[in-house]
């Protein structure tokens, strides 16, 4: 019981984790890529949207090949650490908040940015009232964010090596459960992931159509 | 009080925009006149500083001092767009965004909007979502988030264009008393000249991006200088 507990926890920190972080780097990036102009823009479009679908298992093999010993990045002893899997799963999901950030900022009408800036703001206030404005479609970001790590199973796999007691998570200790025959452990792992991951985006949600329920209110 | 001289915008290899100078009183509420496309839109974003002409000079002689930068100069002036272009926040919100926008301290920002949607007679929508009026009611909102940052210069790029009939008529009238009573140095541009009957002291034609014709100052006795003793 307590293994679980602590793989359950571990899966929530890492993934909690590469989450936020992809937040910090899709949100700026996903407003430059929908409001700027600059060259090579499209370029970078096609990027983030082809970034949205990464294998994870190809993911997994460039990081695991980033941080092997003999590695360009060897030195870190970064491979088969959580940290390791945190890196690998933030490049999972950096290109769909990215991505998402941009679609919800680029359905708002083009004339707001005008008003706004008509109005006095500066352009960070300009910037902060947008994604106030896409709130809704900026949480779904976030969720499918969340939703693309917690689980996938092949990056953490590679690059975290499912190390009991340091790198095992819920979906890679479900794989080896199975590997094993050991099938009723398996499923209540499996149980246990889908709970948890309906239990957050649930609480998601709810703070999403609580303000869509506040636009609809008359 | 603000003077534009030799100004050219183009776009798509063609110029849409060319005025060799227009110049604006303070006090005075101009109409700009004329067809679609006519280059009317492209005048009131040099006006405002949200497009950068390729040459010329906008020269803003303001009350408070020397101008420092673009965000300097756009909050001494206020614009209203042809759509009310509201936020998703309720009707207060909508109009103290501009105050919040200048940093204004809580107390100012809620007796300054208090009395701004009296004055529109949009006080018992205060609480309601922006995004949830009829069109009249959203561009009374519209010009209350303008004028209650009591701007030196206002911008109104056909701001009745999307209303019906009455709903217009009422609005005129309206902004023709806050005119009136404010006296705000107005630019209002539409292609309708009715629109702008009784509400303009003096009219330009703009066409193909030019200024065609400067029509003759207008001497009705609805101006803002003639009515104000009136109340």
């Amino acid at each position: 019981m307590g293994e679980v507990f602590s793989v359950t926890l571990l899966s929530l920190e890492v993934s909690g984790l590469a989450t936020v972080l992809s937040l910090l780097i899709g949100l700026p990036l996903g407003t430059v890529l929908a409001l700027g102009r600059f060259p090579g823009r499209a370029a970078l479009f096609s990027l983030v949207n082809t970034g949205m679908g990464l294998p994870p298992v190809v993911v997994g093999l460039a990081v695991a090949m980033l941080l092997w010993r003999s590695g360009p990045l060897g030195e870190l002893r970064l491979i088969y650490t959580p940290l390791a899997i945190v890196i690998a799963q933030l490049i999972i999901a950096a290109p769909v908040v990215t991505g998402l950030t941009a679609v919800a900022l680029q359905q708002l009408d083009p004339r707001l940015q005008l008003q706004l800036l008509g109005l006095g703001a500066s352009q960070t206030q300009m910037v902060l009232a947008l994604w106030r404005e896409a709130r809704l479609p900026l949480i779904a970001a976030l969720i499918a964010g969340f939703g693309s790590v917690i689980s996938e199973v092949g990056a953490s796999m590679m690059v975290g090596g499912n190390i009991r007691g340091q790198t095992r998570v819920l979906t890679t200790a479900i794989v080896l459960e199975t590997g094993k025959g050991e099938f009723e452990r398996a499923l209540a792992l499996g149980a246990l992931l889908l709970v948890l991951t309906f239990l957050i985006n649930a609480a998601l949600t709810m703070v999403q159509q609580r303000g869509a329920r506040q636009r609809g209110r008359t | 009080m603000i003077e534009i001289t030799q100004v050219i915008v183009h776009r798509d290899g063609r110029a849409v925009l060319a005025i060799d100078r227009l110049a604006i009183q303070r006090g005075e509420v101009l109409a700009v006149l004329g067809p679609n496309g006519a280059g009317k839109t492209t005048l009131l974003l040099v006006l405002a500083r949200l497009l950068k002409p390729e040459s010329g000079s906008i020269r803003f002689d303001s009350r408070a001092g020397p101008i420092e930068n673009d965000l300097d100069y756009r909050r001494r002036i206020s614009v209203v767009m042809q759509d009310p272009l509201l936020l998703d926040r309720s009707v207060f919100d909508n109009v103290a965004a501009g105050l919040r926008f200048r940093h204004l301290p809580a107390a100012t920002v809620n007796t300054r909007t208090t009395a701004w949607l009296e004055k529109l007679g949009i006080a018992h929508l205060r609480d309601r979502p922006g995004l949830k009026l009829s069109g009249g009611e959203a561009q009374r909102v519209a010009l209350a988030r303008a004028f209650v940052l009591e701007p030196e210069l206002l911008l109104l790029d056909e701001p009745f264009a999307s209303l019906d009939a009455a709903a217009r008529q009422a609005l005129r009238g309206e902004l023709r008393r806050l005119l009136s009573e404010t006296r705000t140095t107005t630019v209002f541009i539409t292609h309708d000249p009715a629109e702008v009957q009784g509400l303009a002291t003096r009219s330009v034609w703009l066409e193909d991006g030019q200024l065609k014709v400067e029509l003759p100052e207008e001497r009705d006795t609805s101006l803002p200088s003639s009515t104000a003793f009136l109340r």
